[in-house]
């Protein structure tokens, strides 16, 4: 599972982080870091469910 | 109880994700989905922003899901149909051209839909704004290029509509009963940032003024406000709430209060589900009893509704969330605010726009909102997730920020 984020849609809304504090971190700066590209499949469920919390629908998960 | 066939009746976003749910949840049977517009499942927020300002193609708002495609879905779409009644003894779904549609189980996500100012309705240039359809519609009012928009509401939908339209630079009037826009929602201190933020881009604010007449012969012409004045428009958009899409349940057995009541759960029937705008329910994380209009909940209840039809119990405790996007601020609410809570300014100052400020009530934290400062907010939220008495609160703000 390889994550894909689309910054220029990302706003930082950080529902994702909310939804997968283990892949997605919206710092201080306002911006959006992806903690891991590549996560173990056992975070899957969090994963989509930050992508289903996205409100830009910024996040897509290939593989 | 076997639910071998499923019916969701709301084809937007609770909907959509209720069935997403279903089939993550290894549900194998039919899922049939009605819907009262022509479109497959659209996301609604950026109609008040990018839509009408052309930034994004009023296409570009289909909504996509998290493993793949919506044909995976394997979902019978009955779209452009209404339903028009509830046989709860029969389990049918009763359609507009008179066809039964049997269900095992059923997700009720039908909405709401705007109110419109009275004596309006022969009226054009008078818009209400909820659907993909009354998006264009305003899109294309606006690139008409009206000498001046008057919005008549400073709710959520208003005010992103107010700052979309000046973003086009059309003059607009922003038009609210109450004392400051978002008041009900956020509270008179915060509401005033708000009025401000729209001063400062130009927008015409009036504040506890409502609207005595909408004149026109076939057009609107001209709107006449309560204080006195009187506005010479071309276009009017009125943001005045919503209400629930629960005609079509009168007399089915459902119990209907502003609403669809619903338990902790969910549930509004043995094997019946609401969830979304049309959804009340007891919040027991809060002790009260709520409906949510926000594009989260109607994501989460969806989900939740769901798994409660497939059987599980848990009952739907969420902390809510919404933004809303202004100009080039962000607002981010999580939890709770209403007009009568305490409310602390804990990090940022509200002169520079960028700011959190807690909400509390009965000694404890229930709120965090947000200017431009998503991290904390999001950072934050887990005070009120885990019910921080108010002095907790500010102590660990104080501490973090």
């Amino acid at each position: 599972m390889r994550i894909v984020v689309d910054y220029d849609l990302c706003e930082s809304n950080a529902l994702c982080m909310t939804a997968a504090p283990e892949v997605f971190e919206v710092r201080d700066d306002d911006f959006l870091y992806v903690l891991q590209d590549e996560p173990s499949e056992e975070l899957r469920a969090k994963v989509e469910e930050a992508v289903r919390r996205c409100p830009k629908q910024a996040i897509v998960i290939e593989g | 109880m076997s639910l071998d066939r499923i019916v969701i009746v709301g084809a937007s976003l609770a909907g959509l994700r209720a069935a997403e749910e279903l089939r993550a949840r290894g549900h194998e049977g039919v899922i049939t989905v009605v819907g009262d517009e022509p479109h497959r499942p659209y996301d609604r927020p950026p109609l008040s922003k990018q839509v009408l300002t052309g930034a994004k193609p009023p296409e570009s708002t289909t909504l996509a899901v998290a493993a793949g495609s919506i044909d995976d879905l394997g979902l019978e779409w009955r779209l452009g149909e209404s339903a028009t009644g509830l046989d709860l003894p029969d389990r049918a779904v009763l359609l507009g051209g008179g066809e039964r549609l049997a269900f095992d189980g059923l997700v009720i996500a039908t909405g709401a839909t705007p109110r419109r100012l009275p004596g309006t309705d022969h009226l054009e240039g008078v818009h209400t704004l909820r659907s993909l359809d009354d998006s264009i519609a305003i899109r294309a009012a606006l690139a008409a290029g009206p000498r001046r928009v008057v919005v008549v509401g400073a709710g959520f939908i208003g005010a992103e509509v107010a700052a979309s339209t000046r973003s086009l630079g059309i003059e607009v009037s922003l038009i609210e009963a109450l004392a400051v826009p978002l008041e009900r929602s956020l509270g008179p201190e915060m509401g005033a940032v708000v009025a401000d933020l729209h001063r400062d881009h130009g927008v015409d604010v009036h504040l506890g003024v409502g609207v005595v007449l909408i004149e026109g012969s076939d057009r609107v012409e001209r709107i006449r406000l309560s204080d006195g004045s009187v506005l010479e428009v071309d276009l009017v958009v009125v943001g005045i709430g919503v209400s629930p899409n629960t005609e079509w349940l009168e007399g089915s057995g459902l119990t209907l209060d502003n609403g669809i009541v619903c338990d902790a759960t969910c549930l509004a029937a043995p094997g019946v589900v609401a969830a979304g705008d049309v959804a009340r329910w007891p919040n027991e994380r809060f002790d009260e009893v709520m409906r949510v209009e926000h594009w989260d909940n109607a994501i989460e209840m969806g989900e939740h509704a769901a798994r409660t039809l497939l059987g599980d119990a848990t009952p739907y405790t969420p902390v809510p969330w919404f933004w809303s996007d202004q100009y080039d601020r962000k607002i981010q609410l999580a939890g709770l605010a209403s007009p009568d809570d305490i409310v602390e300014v804990v990090s940022g100052r509200l002169e520079d726009r960028r700011f959190v400020a807690f909400y509390g009530r009965a000694g404890r934290i229930v709120g965090v909102l947000g200017m431009n400062q998503p991290a904390k907010v999001m950072r934050w939220r887990s005070l009120v997730e885990t019910g921080a008495s108010w002095s907790d609160a500010l102590a660990v703000a104080a501490a973090t920020d």
